[in-house]
């Protein structure tokens, strides 16, 4: 089977291994007569429960949900050392609730983000908080509800590989990052707007 | 007016390219219906009733002659024959067929127009003051920064799908014609005390279900920081919008969840972190944008020839009401009004089009103003060509001079439309211009805007109507709510529900009990609205509703 995965602009396998945490029971929430698909900003993830329940591989280059991450981070400093921890995070999750107990964002080789669906636009806030504001500067991916009309503005904000959803064709959706080929405004990976960088007009 | 280089149009052709592509792959089903949705939405293109809706980005209401021009040919090529001139001084088409729309686009491509963000969860159009450059209250010209605010905004990475749509419109006038207040982001060009160019920022504002007016969330801004700091408000409403439910989904309900100052207090820190970045506007991008909308070759002031046909009752009537003054002498800006009672408000014909397209070139430099009261303007005409440009324009029924009387109505597409509406609203519309259509009544009873929505999506702007009407269902069937006392501009305010609603049939009569209640109340000089405010709501239920008041 073909991969998944964009790393830089090509279809490569994938050397990560997803850790998810045990589901836990969660009502099902309505608002306005429909059901919630999107939680808060802010909104609890996992339990403390979930965290000390979720098992991972004691060897290998495993993404860890970053509470749990957090909650073994002193068991696994020889293994970050190896590169071989990365986690990852929900879109409702501040960046603040978590970046001061990580020591050093730039040991991790790899934060994954994961979008529930696709309209969920908080991924694109998030990838440019984490290169320009944390300046993160190791592989940042889109993971969950990746296809390929989102991957030109997940790159402009400082997202450089993709793991697009299952049942879709990597080699389709990479066609995505070159929708473009100028944008008016300043981002993440092109930080100066169109006006500084060519004479226009 | 903005010309683009190779760097917009290679945007706006590589997104027909990309939207031809998205089409494709849902007609092949390789995308669903639910993952086509923002795609198509992004492009402007709406599932309605009859067949898809496209809307035509005008940006800050802004169309060359030869834009109009290609308009009217699409509207017969591709439409039946008309428009609608919406409210956000866009257009729409309401008969395209779903596999023509790249056509279209292509064709929008080639006269420098596009689709892009005029639906979806996103920075829409900008829209601004209808007088922009030419009113004689300007302070600053807001053009070029809504052109510098377009491009910012045009497939902005991050804010690409925000939790809920994004309005912006800016004014530099002393005289609000924009109504910034009501909008997502509300910007106040005006010179500081240093003689600077500074922006008043409200955040906030929004009619919808929740009407709310904006608050000030910065009294003077830098110019050269209008981006980053929209930026930074952007980034604040991206992450903690309300996402869990679609009607508390935009910014005003964050607003005020969290307080102004709260609020501030997030967008302060993350300005912090992007202010003076990359994005901050200079000196020398502000003259390149400016040269665009620089003076057209106004000729010197002569005499106007408008003595000889003020005896002509019907042109002095139109003079008053539907010129405005101009900051050049010999110059007024004229609106002709889409308002006639022989097509819905804002509609226009291809051989409308054609004409206002001709009469720019021919009297105004080329250029046609779309308002957001729905009507054209033609902004550089000479005193001494008026007369001759009422003749033509009278021909093509533009000429009817209504404009800021009750039948001058904004007003939605509606029920007969738009799949959102609870209820028509055109109709509602036409049988209010019918019983009005005495012009020297209508004169009379002087200044009142009214304004129709058919749902609390409030297109129709009936929230800031001095008379409001809102289509509602009740059980099924359309009934009509009525609000007194909403006003755009300066002293914006929401209008105040009277009472229980009415049906369709007894709209009119309504109407006229509401105009008889201020006719007999009114001070000599008093217009509608300040009469509303000094004698309240009562008067008026009790003659609508009789002695019960309306407080069933």
């Amino acid at each position: 089977m073909s991969s998944q995965l964009i790393l830089n602009n090509s279809v490569v396998n994938d050397e990560w291994q997803l850790v998810m945490p045990p589901e836990a029971e969660t009502a099902i929430k309505k608002q306005a007569g429909k059901v919630v698909i999107f939680k808060l900003t802010g909104e609890g993830s996992l339990t403390k429960e979930q965290i000390e329940n979720t098992t991972f591989p004691k060897d290998g280059k495993v993404v860890l949900p970053v509470s749990v991450f957090l909650h073994h981070q002193q068991d696994l400093s020889s293994r970050i050392s190896k590169q071989e921890i990365g986690i990852w995070i929900e879109t409702h999750e501040e960046i603040d609730s978590f970046i001061n107990d990580i020591d050093d964002i730039n040991k991790l080789p790899l934060i994954s983000v994961r979008v529930k669906k696709f309209a969920d636009g908080r991924i694109f806030s998030i990838g440019n908080l984490l290169r320009m504001k944390y300046k993160y500067k190791n592989e940042l991916r889109a993971i969950g509800d990746v296809l390929r009309d989102q991957l030109f503005f997940l790159k402009r904000s400082g997202f450089n590989s993709f793991l697009i959803r299952k049942d879709r064709d990597a080699q389709d959706a990479l066609l995505g990052l070159s929708d473009f080929t100028n944008s008016y405004q300043g981002a993440v990976d092109q930080k100066k707007p169109a006006w500084k960088i060519t004479k226009r007009n | 007016m903005y010309k683009y280089d190779s760097l917009d149009q290679t945007i706006v052709n590589e997104r027909v390219t990309q939207y031809e592509g998205q089409l494709e792959r849902f007609l092949k089903k390789e995308l669903t219906e639910e993952e086509f949705r923002p795609l198509r939405l992004q492009n402007g293109l709406y599932i309605q009733r009859h067949a898809p809706m496209l809307r035509v980005a005008i940006p800050y209401g802004l169309l060359s002659s030869t834009q109009l021009k290609k308009l009217a040919d699409i509207s017969v090529k591709y439409d039946r024959g008309y428009g609608h001139f919406s409210t956000r001084q866009n257009i729409q088409f309401n008969w395209p067929k779903l596999e023509d729309t790249p056509k279209i686009l292509k064709e929008l491509a080639s006269v420098e127009m596009h689709a892009i963000q005029t639906s979806g969860n996103c920075i829409r159009n900008i829209t601004t003051d209808q007088f922009a450059g030419v009113t004689p209250d300007e302070i600053i010209d807001p053009r070029y920064l809504a052109e510098i605010i377009r491009q910012w905004s045009t497939f902005h990475p991050e804010f690409a799908l925000l939790p809920r749509k994004f309005k912006i419109a800016i004014t530099g006038a002393s005289k609000d014609r924009a109504i910034v207040q009501a909008h997502d982001i509300g910007l106040e060009v005006f010179s500081d005390i240093n003689n600077e160019m500074a922006i008043k920022v409200w955040v906030g504002g929004g009619l919808g279900r929740t009407p709310i007016l904006g608050s000030v969330i910065k009294e003077s801004l830098s110019w050269k920081h209008i981006l980053t700091y929209c930026e930074a408000i952007l980034r604040v409403y991206n992450l903690y919008g309300r996402r869990d439910n679609m009607y508390k989904a935009r910014i005003k309900i964050l607003v005020k969840a969290l307080g102004i100052d709260k609020f501030k207090q997030l967008v302060e820190r993350e300005w912090e972190s992007i202010k003076d970045g990359p994005n901050t506007i200079d000196e020398s991008e502000i003259s390149r944008i400016k040269a665009f909308f620089s003076e057209p070759n106004y000729k010197a002031n002569k005499e106007n020839n408008l003595k000889k046909h003020i005896s002509n009752k019907s042109f002095s009537q139109w003079l008053l009401r539907c010129t405005h003054g101009h900051k050049k002498k010999g110059y007024r800006s004229v609106t002709l009004s889409l308002k006639s009672n022989h097509q819905a408000p804002g509609d226009a014909t291809s051989d409308q089009m054609r004409a206002v397209a001709l009469l720019a070139e021919q009297y105004s430099f080329g250029e046609i103003r779309v308002s957001h009261e729905q009507n054209l303007i033609l902004a550089d005409v000479l005193e001494d060509n008026l007369f001759e440009l009422w003749e033509k324009a009278k021909i093509h029924q533009l000429t009817t001079p209504n404009i800021g009387l009750l039948t001058d109505i904004i007003c939605c597409p509606g029920g007969d439309f738009c799949s959102l509406a609870n209820a028509k609203s055109i109709p509602i519309a036409k049988s209010i211009q019918d019983i009005f259509d005495d012009m020297d009544y209508l004169h009379d009873i002087g200044e009142i805007n009214l304004n129709i929505s058919g749902c609390m999506n409030a297109c129709g702007h009936h929230h800031v109507g001095h008379i409001g009407i809102l289509g509602v269902d009740k059980d099924g069937s359309e009934w009509y709510q009525l609000t007194l006392g909403g006003n755009q501009g300066n002293f914006a305010s929401i209008g105040k529900v009277i009472g229980p609603s009415f049906s369709e049939e007894e709209m009119p009569k309504i109407i006229k009990k509401i105009i008889s209640t201020y006719v007999k109340n009114r001070h000599p000089d008093e217009i509608f609205i300040d009469c509303v405010s000094r004698i309240g709501l009562d008067p008026f239920k009790r003659e609508v509703y009789g002695e019960k008041g309306g407080n069933i």
